[in-house]
């Protein structure tokens, strides 16, 4: 089959109220301001109380389809344990994982009738090796006095993968996108994040 | 110029402010609740949430006469509403440009049904133009009322969730104030008055009408493009399934219908002949496929492979198609985990909300409950399982009124009618009217959170501001019901749980119809109305002296209540084999909770 390797993509999932679609429109608002085509997808509506939220987003020279190919994602960036194994399978077997150590439970767990899966680290361990980093974006943020900040803290681990673009762009867009009260705590957190990887 | 990413919705609200458009109406739906939200930001343009589809069409069909260019969105249920008006509206034809988005949601990501909108352009004679991403959905709003105008005709714009719902660049231009002079002209009548007399000639005309848009498609409209690239096979496409395929099977040939109906059928006569064989890709219904082999051309693959049904993806796409186009099996990614091994997280009431109790309360009673459209429908959902049926707006009241009339005696005491306070307005006040002209028993519950809540906080004639934000005047739900005819009316605190089953059980066997609307309990996540403020305590906890493990909490279904596994023991020494935890950063301190525990093992805790 012909592939479009130009274009990359990147899947973010995570639970309703996490700061998943924050956190692509920030990579989305870097990468057109990096002067690359960029397309985003994701599901409003239901998702939004308490269920699962996915972003499909993709940037290149020219992006068509919004969507991505389960089996060609390139990066995914999860916010739940969870939520990062339901994609596990989307993933091509050189991709790049960052997943927030957090677990939240869905109803049949909380409900008692099934456990939480708890493989799901091991997993992603065993198939993608030192490609997978896992981050306690919930206690960073925290320490940082607002648990909100998580997702912007795995948005900095995430600045890594792409050297070409600097600080400034990145902090640019989260200026662009966050009312001024919170510019300097999301600043710190993308920069507590970037230092993860480094 | 610099290009700024933005939502389909968004854009075609940009596209319609800078077709000069003056007024828009709309009742929130998703995928589309965004476009008038967003329209409603611009100062130039009046924007309305309008208590129904049907009545926005009206409105802005009206602006139109009166000369202004006019906008009206819906999801695809909502065009079935309004779909009186418009048939006729094609008749009339209109003044000012008027378009109408229609936004469909395949794979019904939110909503009770699957339709293809297309099919209301070939049945009510009205073109339709598809965008397939946000820079096109700008574009085509705004050629959109150029067609408008100058075929005299409204124009449907239909996107569909991944257009309305993806964010891509777009460019953008300036307002132009649109031409048309304003005014109404009585010498107008018989284009605007469709008794027979006059209806019939526009019957006619709608015909030479229709000719010259065809005309039009096939040689004016710009957004109808061919692209011949490898003529061994090409693909005939629209919309984001265009996106799709393009980005699957780049080096074919395409032609991407820009308007899906009429169809610009020298175009595709000339695809045909430029290309070697062709496969049409289209999501949903065989639309496009239809009418091009009743032109009598030979489509080679379309729906024989392609899913007819459900959200159509590119990775759909390809494993419908590999075989056909590369000779060469779809080979599936590798599995690593079985998705289906994982528990499922659909989604759920938020904590602290009034729905909450209420279905509790319904349960426990054991009545069959006719549901309606709302956040509400999650309670369905195990473990408040307190729906039992839910077709469309409004559609509860009549649909309990209607189980009575056969059921008799033998139903009383066990049915009741439930929907929201915007879907009340929106369609519930017809069968209410219904129930007790025609002396039904019915009981309805008005549950009144002061917002329409699930397509997220729109405004309604009932919570006294318009969707500017400005007060305004507030429908009062019990005069309303009181003027129908209803006899009983009763308001309860869904919070209180006992004093809620008393009152339903009370009403819901009476042997004439009655009412119950909820008080206090506004949506938790409109903030205007400090939902949190009337809980005494934000926080409570489990007391594990006290928590026996019966696991009655659970039942609420609270998403800040979990079950823990564990062998305990209580202070007065009952043996436990787990108990309930409650989540600090969840709980809001609505004490339901605190209502179903048998032992007391709930109590406040600090933040």
């Amino acid at each position: 089959m012909e592939k479009n390797d130009t274009v990359t993509n990147i899947f973010l999932s995570g639970v309703g109220g996490q700061g998943t679609i924050l956190a692509s429109n920030i990579l989305a608002e870097v990468f057109l301001n990096a002067g690359h085509d960029v397309k985003k997808a994701e599901v409003h509506g239901m998702a939004q109380r308490g269920g699962d939220v996915t972003t499909h987003f993709r940037f290149g020279k020219k992006v068509y389809s919004p969507l991505i190919k389960e089996g060609e994602v390139d990066y995914l960036l999860s916010f739940e344990l969870l939520e990062a194994g339901r994609y596990i399978n989307w993933v091509k077997p050189e991709g790049k994982i960052i997943i927030n150590r957090q677990t939240i439970f869905p109803p049949a767990v909380s409900l008692g009738q099934v456990e939480y899966p708890n493989d799901i680290e091991a997993t992603f361990k065993k198939y993608f090796k030192n490609n997978v980093s896992i981050i306690n974006g919930q206690e960073m943020a925290r320490n940082l006095g607002n648990i909100q900040a998580a997702n912007v803290i795995l948005v900095g681990a995430f600045s890594n993968f792409f050297p070409e673009i600097k600080d400034s762009q990145w902090q640019d867009a989260i200026k662009e996108l966050l009312a001024p009260k919170l510019h300097d705590l999301n600043i710190k957190a993308f920069h507590e994040g970037k230092k993860l990887l480094q | 110029m610099k290009k700024k990413i933005m939502q389909g919705n968004e854009a075609i609200a940009r596209g319609a402010w800078e077709a000069g458009v003056t007024i828009g109406c709309a009742y929130p739906g998703t995928p589309s609740s965004e476009i008038m939200a967003e329209i409603s930001k611009f100062k130039e343009i009046y924007t309305e949430w309008a208590p129904n589809e049907k009545i926005a069409v009206e409105v802005a069909h009206g602006a139109s006469l009166a000369g202004g260019r006019a906008i009206a969105c819906m999801k695809h249920v909502g065009l079935n509403v309004a779909a009186d008006p418009l048939m006729t509206i094609a008749y009339t034809g209109v003044k000012g440009g008027f378009v109408i988005v229609v936004a469909d949601d395949p794979g019904q990501h939110s909503s009770q049904n699957e339709q293809d909108s297309r099919n209301w352009t070939r049945f009510g004679k009205i073109p339709m133009i598809e965008p397939a991403d946000s820079q096109e959905c700008m574009d085509y709003t705004k050629i959109a009322f150029d067609i408008s105008e100058r075929f005299d005709t409204p124009v449907l714009l239909r996107t569909e969730t991944r257009v309305s719902h993806c964010d891509s660049p777009v460019e953008f231009g300036e307002r132009k104030e649109s031409k048309m002079k304003k005014g109404l002209d009585q010498k107008d009548t018989p284009k605007y008055v469709m008794v027979p007399m006059y209806a019939r000639p526009k019957r006619a005309a709608l015909e030479e009408k229709f000719k010259k848009i065809g005309e039009y498609a096939d040689t004016e409209f710009p957004f109808n493009t061919m692209e011949i690239n490898d003529p061994s096979i090409g693909f005939i496409s629209s919309g984001v399934s265009y996106l799709y395929t393009k980005d699957v099977f780049p080096r074919y040939s395409f032609l991407k219908l820009g308007m899906s109906w009429p169809l610009p059928k020298k175009m595709i006569a000339e695809f045909f002949k430029k290309v070697k064989k062709v496969i049409v890709v289209e999501e949903l219904d065989p639309f496009f496929e239809t009418e091009i082999k009743a032109m009598g051309f030979k489509v080679w693959h379309g729906k024989d492979l392609i899913p007819a049904f459900g959200e159509l993806t590119p990775a759909i796409i390809e494993r419908s198609l590999a075989k056909a186009v590369t000779g060469k099996s779809f080979k599936a990614p590798m599995v690593r985990i079985k998705p289906e091994d994982l528990p499922r997280r659909p989604p759920n009431l938020c904590a602290g909300c009034s729905h909450r109790p209420l279905f509790y309360a319904l349960k426990k009673l054991g009545l069959f409950v006719f549901g309606d459209i709302g956040c509400y429908a999650l309670a369905v959902a195990p473990p408040l399982s307190a729906m039992h049926a839910s077709t469309c707006m409004g559609a509860g009241i009549g649909g309990a009124y209607g189980a009575g009339k056969v059921l008799g005696k033998e139903g009383l005491g066990k049915i009741c009618a439930v929907l929201g306070d915007s879907t009340f307005l929106h369609s519930g006040i017809g069968p209410l009217m219904d129930a007790v002209y025609n002396k039904g028993y019915s009981t309805t519950l008005i549950l009144d959170n002061r917002i329409t809540a699930m397509t997220g906080q729109q405004e309604t004639a009932g919570t006294g501001f318009t969707i500017k934000g400005e007060p305004t005047t507030m429908v009062n739900y019990e005069q309303i019901v009181k003027a129908i005819g209803v006899k009983h009316i009763v308001k309860v605190n869904p919070y209180n749980i006992k004093e809620t089953m008393e009152a339903i059980k009370k009403e819901v066997n009476r042997d004439d119809a009655s009412v119950i609307i909820t008080i206090d309990s506004p949506c938790m996540l409109l903030r205007r109305e400090k939902p949190l403020e009337k809980f005494k305590n934000p926080l409570f906890a489990i007391d594990m002296d006290k928590c026996r493990g019966c696991k009655v909490c659970l039942e609420i279904n609270c998403p800040a209540i979990s079950w823990q596994a564990g062998e305990g023991v209580t202070k007065d020494g009952h043996k436990r084999k787990g108990m309930a935890f409650i989540n600090k950063d969840q709980c809001v301190g609505c004490e339901v909770c605190t209502q179903v525990c048998k032992f007391e093992a709930i109590a406040p805790a600090t933040k």
